[in-house]
């Protein structure tokens, strides 16, 4: 989250700059967190079916927690696998 | 009243106007109980992510209900007799969507739409504003748990390609790609 200038860190010779990334569902014409839209949630869950953790998509805190529960919610629906097995 | 949005999933043996009856006997329920069924919604035979009583598929049904809890009551406890009803679930809302969902949309427009299966921009679709896309770079991946050295790399790997993304290996790959030059350099300088 705190991603805003990681910099150089550490004997950087290479300080790389990153974009500070916005949450995906504020602003205008931002999706709807809905647990029925399976293609809206299937880009927030790893390739093993766990919830990606924030830092990583740029979720705000408040949406990540209405994520995780719509998630939740169309995994006991069977919309969303528990877990995709190897 | 309060209003709730309910879906069940009934088994994959059963044909869609069976499906249709079980949900007209359900909305008399609620009816009966001085509830209303505000819209009512028949996604289809769906493929299950796991089985659910050795059945792959389902049917799927939605309703959206506006009713008294007795009545609620009385519908979840028929559904969980029902045995064509593999599971059910209700959950309270604060206001009902009257337009149809996600599922009915796309039901429609799963080819002209891209990747981007979000319904930010339900009333036109011409107004795409392309400042205001979300990053679709960041592919969810397996290497979640980067431990804080490589958590630089890590994210650096999120601003790449979503194909690098994937495979999780740029995750690893990445430190040793930023530490190998430094190395070089300082073997140079001494």
């Amino acid at each position: 989250m705190n991603a805003g200038r990681p910099g150089g860190g550490g004997g950087g010779r290479r300080p790389f700059f990153r974009r500070r990334k916005s949450c995906p569902f504020s602003g205008p014409n931002a999706p709807k967190i809905d647990y029925k839209d399976v293609k809206l949630l299937g880009r927030f869950i790893s390739e093993r079916g766990k919830i990606v953790p924030s830092r990583i998509t740029a979720v705000s805190s408040k949406k990540q927690r209405e994520l995780t529960r719509a998630i939740k919610r169309a995994r006991m629906l069977a919309l969303l696998p528990f877990i995709v097995k190897t | 009243m309060a209003l709730y949005e309910s879906v069940f999933i009934a088994r994959q043996d059963v044909s869609s106007s069976q499906v249709d009856g079980i949900a007209d006997a359900l909305q008399k329920v609620i009816e009966d109980n001085g509830g209303q069924v505000a819209k009512r919604e028949y996604w289809g035979l769906r493929n299950l992510s796991y089985k659910i009583k050795k059945n792959r598929k389902g049917h799927y049904a939605l309703f959206n209900i506006d009713a008294p809890v007795d009545a609620l009551r009385e519908y979840e406890r028929m559904m969980k007799l029902n045995e064509d009803i593999l599971r059910y679930m209700t959950i309270k809302v604060d206001e009902l969507d009257p337009e149809p969902s996600v599922v009915m949309q796309n039901k429609g427009r799963d080819r002209d739409r891209g990747d981007r299966g979000d319904r930010g921009d339900r009333g036109g679709r011409g107004g795409r504003r392309f400042d205001e896309r979300p990053p679709r770079d960041d592919k969810p991946r397996d290497a979640a748990p980067a431990s804080s050295d490589e958590k630089p790399a890590a994210a650096a790997g999120t601003e790449a390609k979503s194909d690098d993304a994937e495979a999780s290996k740029p995750a690893e790959k990445a430190p040793a790609e930023t530490a190998a030059p430094e190395t070089e350099k300082s073997g140079d300088d001494a």
